[in-house]
């Protein structure tokens, strides 16, 4: 798993750095965690405001600094391999 | 239950202060009424929590209004429209939408990318930093409801005129090159279905990252303001700042533009100089000058912007604010 945190370096970016720190160290899961800088890769992923978390290349959250307990929340959602689902095509074209 | 319980206990809190104040100074400290020591301990003493108070109510009230408006959908929505009545729109939008100035830059490059037009995007990035709550809290508590009104409205007015001046111009080709070669990629929304609770909490969040971060210059700017009637000569400043002397605004503006502050430690400040003679219109064209036009944002901004129309900008807006200033100083 590839997480990024995306943030020019003022303050919010580097707790929310600090906080995804937090919430991998009590999930214990493997991850590799880049602190991403540069304004021209940060705008290359789409985001409007920093700070940015990106789990295996998407934005999951932008904006705040939630606390770790809901970042371990948004990487468990992101280990979930997710169920296909079958959508009953009703309309019948 | 918790809330009206935590609103009711702020309306007490609210209504004793006026009281609270001077029974501290003079009963309590034992100050002498009209000493300049006692006027200074009564003034902090009245307005620093008050304004601290009136902060928590109205970051916390604008803090969900904000959850109804996300910079993306404020994309969306000025992407839509044409020049004119975008611009109008952007600077409205610039005061309801969550904008924080180290996102500047990526807001920048996403709204110019997805079609956002050049004056709408400056028109947003101008409105936003300067009409905001903190702004408008401290004029009210400090100036009363009418004056923070024109403020709000003269920020809007100048978002607007910045924002068609530089569409005008047709200025396109003095953004850096490099940011049109950006692809527009739209971030699968992280427009999150909020729930009540959800506002609630972004409510107490957006107190406890702005007031939290605030506040010491709410205090220091308070402590000046309060120390500068009893121990400065009265009418100092009108020889500097009075409306009388008509350098005085370019002057205020000039100055205001290597300054950088929040408008939480200036207004007080501000204040003060109103009472010993400064003109009302100087004084505001300082105090934008100071939100609007900071340095630290401008060298932002290089990254996207070529040095040319970061100056075009700064001028344009500095002439705004400065018309600002006379209309102000000859109207009140």
């Amino acid at each position: 798993m590839e997480i990024k945190v995306l943030g020019p370096g003022c303050s919010n970016c580097k707790r929310l750095l600090a906080e995804t720190e937090k919430a991998l160290k009590q999930l214990a899961q493997p991850a590799t965690l880049v602190k991403v800088e540069s304004i021209e890769e940060i705008a290359r992923h789409g985001v409007l405001r920093t700070p940015a978390l990106v789990i295996d290349g998407r934005v999951v959250m932008s904006g705040r600094v939630p606390a770790a307990a809901e970042i371990a929340a948004m990487i468990n959602t992101a280990a979930t391999p997710e169920i296909p689902t079958q959508v009953a095509d009703r309309r019948g074209r | 239950m918790v809330f009206a319980g935590v609103l009711v206990t702020w309306a007490i809190a609210y209504e004793c202060l006026p009281s609270v104040a001077p029974w501290l100074t003079f009963r309590v400290l034992r100050l002498a009424p009209h000493s300049a020591l006692g006027g200074a301990v009564e003034f902090f003493s009245y307005e620093a929590p008050k304004v601290l108070l009136l902060l928590v109510i109205v970051v916390f009230a604008v803090g969900i209004l904000r959850s109804f408006f996300t910079p993306e959908r404020t994309r969306r929505v000025l992407a839509e429209r044409g020049s004119g009545a975008g611009t109008v729109l952007a600077a409205l939008l610039g005061v309801a939408t969550p904008f924080c100035s180290c996102s500047a830059v990526p807001l920048f490059i996403g709204f110019v990318t997805s079609g956002v037009p050049l004056g709408v995007t400056f028109s947003f990035l101008v409105s936003a930093p300067m009409v905001n709550e903190v702004a408008l809290v401290l004029l009210f508590s400090l100036f009363g409801w009418k004056i923070a009104a024109l403020y709000a409205g003269a920020g809007l007015a100048i978002a607007v005129i910045a924002g068609l001046a530089i569409s005008r111009l047709r200025l396109e080709s003095w953004v850096e090159p490099w940011v049109y070669a950006t692809s527009p990629v739209l971030a699968p929304s992280v427009d999150v279905p909020l729930t009540w609770p959800d506002r609630a909490r972004l409510g107490r969040e957006a107190v406890r990252d702005i007031v939290g971060r605030v506040w010491p210059y709410v205090i220091g700017g308070i402590a000046i303001g309060a120390v500068i009637p009893g121990y400065v000569p009265q009418d100092f400043m009108a020889s500097v700042m009075g409306r009388q002397v008509w350098w005085s605004v370019p002057v205020a503006v000039v100055v205001g533009v290597p300054l950088y502050s929040n408008a939480a430690g200036i207004i007080p400040i501000v204040q003060a100089l109103l009472a010993k003679g400064a003109g009302l219109g100087t004084v505001l064209a300082f105090m934008m000058s100071v939100i609007a036009l900071s340095l630290p944002e401008m060298v932002i901004l290089r990254k996207v912007l070529t040095v040319r129309l970061i100056a075009v900008f700064v001028a344009i807006v500095a002439s705004g604010i400065m018309m600002i200033g006379y209309l102000f100083n000859l109207v009140l």
